[in-house]
């Protein structure tokens, strides 16, 4: 059960390129599973390793303990959806997804049950006769993944499938798929480089980064506990500050002292010692904003700032604060706007809070990954170093 | 306010329809070509087919049918179907050797493609004349070719490699190779090689979707090249006339005697008729067939 689809130590390069690095993961059977990570990030390389279009250089790639990794592309129980559909544009609908069946030499009557019960789940029977290049792009998606069950795959192999839609449609297209996939039961490897689109479906997510894989978890496990600055970085925003631990306290907790800042309290899940350097998240949405100081509470960091910039997005805020040496972004969720929050300007001077709890300790941390989260202009620090 | 709604909801002006209506007008230019370059010569060739010859060459007065009825010459039947074959059976090599050619040039890095494409259409630089006057004496019985093949007891010394309707074969696919390559070069680089690895993804072999999807995906192509090779041989004289010989001679051979050497304009328009009719035929039957299938609603092409 818990492994299904396994990838050890698979490696390959383009030239100097390392497209994929060292890989080792398993995926579960049934599992929703996405690869997450930027471009370039050896994704699609991988995707179509497990496809057969690319040999690795190294490593075993075995599916239910039967090894892969030299069979032909036709002789894997996978199918792939591509990116840009590879429909075939001289057959119809009907005929493009019957193609893995006739391929297969079943017979004529048994190819078109099968093909119908598949027009039925994408919702197209009146559109069967038509042409690729006269349906629209959500139809034609549809119509690559009807054609990628039919042969009933153990593994279905998704290419960012939606990245060609525009957003509204990706949203709808992104629900059907889950209930796709939770009708056929059949085991997803996802590629994508949208979060969002990898958190809202995904059982289990992979951070590609460079060829290699920086972390595997759930969703939550991904955003609340990413073990490196760049799974941090990459995923959502969030604030990053340098640290030194100065004393324990609790069993669980210990205090941080961080440049230009009061000492903070944090959750001491690595059990850091005293005189350790650390790095700690705090995701935007997990502060509390407020004009006034926040009453005290032994659990809860506060600091003071002032507001730099407020962007109102419709269902939050953003603002950036300014403290001593710092630029932190917040998010703060409207509930009843303008009732009973005093709204916060440009200049205002401001409290911050959050719980000890909600900052995070990172195993890894490479300064770069920094650059991933957007943040507006740094008007004071490109002034200072120019 | 409540006008608005209703306004935008109005179907688009009916202008585009008197615009498809009026759409041949554009063709104007290319229909009087034709006609100027291509209809009326036709059936000038057509009708002095009808004509008596007069003795100095030319085309006398009044009508007859008795050019038509010489074209009952028993020896012609065996001259139509040599033409027939030997145009047929060089299109189909040229198919066959022109689609692995074009596919693999297509796929050749990009570093050698343009020099490979160019090896392709380097013989044009020569005269075609003496390109064929080459192969004379290459199959020459005293010419390297046939010395070479008695030297490796490929072939014996009585068997003659010029002079009969192997050398016209031979010569002509020669010739028209690079005619078939070029249009499916052209279509095989722009095709889209994610539908060959969509297809051995859904389980075809290599050769299966070289067959379903590459093969269709080029068809515009390989019909032009079957145009492009198989009209030329038909009317083919040249090659015949220097490595063919009287046992290989075409329709063109008949056609170039019978105007040069007979002085016979209106039995040489009859048989170009004949022949042109013959190039016809079959691209109108093609024709008719590809409308039809373009047609036909719900493909039933499902065990292909
Ligand atoms: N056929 C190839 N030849 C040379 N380099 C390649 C080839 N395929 C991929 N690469 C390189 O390998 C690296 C990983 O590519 P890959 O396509 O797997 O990235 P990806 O994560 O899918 O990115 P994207 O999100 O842009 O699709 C890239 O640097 C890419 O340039
Ligand atoms: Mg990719």
């Amino acid at each position: 059960m818990s492994e299904f689809l396994e990838f050890e130590n698979v490696s390959k390069s383009f030239g100097a390129i390392r497209a994929v690095d060292g890989v080792s993961f398993s995926v579960k059977r049934g599992e929703f599973f996405s690869l997450l990570g930027p471009s370039g990030c050896g994704k699609t390389t991988l995707l179509r390793i497990v496809a057969g279009f690319e040999q690795p250089d190294a490593g075993r790639v075995r599916l239910d303990g039967q090894d892969l990794t030299d069979l032909p592309p036709h002789q894997r129980p996978v199918n792939t959806v591509f990116q840009s559909y590879a429909l075939f544009p001289h057959l119809s609908v009907r005929e493009n997804i019957a193609f893995g069946l006739r391929v297969a030499g079943r017979p004529r009557r048994e190819i078109r049950e099968e093909v119908d019960k598949m027009l039925r789940l994408i919702r197209m029977e009146d559109q069967a006769h038509k042409k690729p290049a006269q349906i629209s792009g959500g139809q034609k998606q549809r119509v690559a993944v009807a054609r990628a069950l039919i042969n009933r795959p153990r593994v279905l192999l998704l290419d960012e499938p939606l990245a060609a839609l525009d957003l509204k449609l990706r949203q709808h297209m992104l629900l059907e798929l889950d209930l796709i996939h939770d009708e056929v039961g059949i085991t997803f490897l996802y590629v994508t480089h949208d979060q969002t689109e990898a958190m809202s479906v995904s059982d289990r997510i992979a951070v590609m980064n460079g060829g290699r894989v920086e972390q595997i978890g759930t969703p939550t496990e991904v955003y609340e506990a990413p073990r490196s600055s760049f799974v941090a970085a990459f995923i959502g925003d969030t604030n990053f500050f340098d640290g030194v631990v100065t004393a324990l306290e609790d069993h669980d907790y210990c205090r941080l002292s961080i440049q230009g800042l009061p000492d903070v309290l944090c959750y001491n899940d690595k059990q850091n010692q005293p005189g350790d350097p650390v790095h700690l998240i705090v995701r935007p949405e997990k502060f509390r904003i407020s004009p006034e100081p926040p009453p005290a509470d032994p659990r809860r960091n506060t600091l003071e700032g002032v507001v730099e910039d407020v962007i109102y997005m419709g269902n939050h805020t953003r603002y950036w604060v300014r403290l001593d040496g710092h630029r932190l972004a917040v998010f703060q969720q409207h509930r009843r706007f303008m009732l009973d929050e005093k709204p916060i300007r440009w200049n205002d001077r401001v409290w911050l809070s959050w719980d000890a709890n909600d900052g995070y300790m990172l195993e890894r941390y490479n300064v770069s990954d920094e650059r991933l989260v957007q943040r507006p202009p740094d008007v004071l620090t490109t002034t200072k170093s120019t | 306010m409540k006008t608005a709604p209703s306004s935008v909801r109005e179907p688009p002006a009916r202008r585009p329809d008197r615009w498809r209506s009026h759409e041949w007008i554009v063709t104007l230019p290319s229909l009087g070509w034709l006609l100027a370059l291509f209809i009326a010569p036709t059936l000038i060739v057509f009708s002095i087919a009808f004509k008596p010859a007069d003795l100095f060459g030319g085309v006398g007065p009044g009508w007859t049918l008795d050019t038509l009825r010489s074209l009952g010459n028993p020896n012609y039947p065996a001259i139509v179907w040599r033409t027939l074959w030997l145009s047929l059976a060089t299109t189909a090599v040229c198919l066959l050797v022109g689609i692995p050619c074009g596919y693999y040039l297509a796929r050749a890095p990009i570093r050698w493609r343009n020099t490979l494409v160019m090896l392709t259409v380097v013989p044009f630089w020569t005269s075609f004349l003496v390109r064929i006057f080459a192969w004379k004496h290459l199959l020459h019985p005293e010419g390297p070719v046939r010395r070479v093949l008695t030297a490796l007891g490929l072939c014996d010394s009585a068997a003659t490699l010029l002079y009969n309707p192997g050398a016209v074969l031979l010569v002509m696919i020669y010739t028209y190779l690079p005619f078939a390559i070029l249009p499916i070069y052209a279509a095989a680089e722009k095709f889209d090689y994610q539908l060959i690895e969509a297809a051995t993804d859904l389980g075809a072999t290599r050769w299966r979707a070289f067959r379903s999807v590459f093969l269709p995906g080029i068809r515009v192509a390989i019909f032009t090249a079957v145009l492009v090779v198989f009209i030329p041989c038909l009317g083919s004289f040249v090659i015949p006339d220097v490595v063919g010989g009287p046992s290989a001679e075409m329709i063109g051979n008949k056609i170039a005697q019978r105007a040069f050497s007979d002085r016979n304009l209106p039995h040489a328009a009859a048989l170009s008729a004949l022949l042109t009719l013959a190039v016809l035929a079959p691209l109108i039957v093609a024709w008719g067939a590809r409308n039809r299938s373009g047609r036909r609603a719900v493909p039933v092409q499902e065990a292909s």
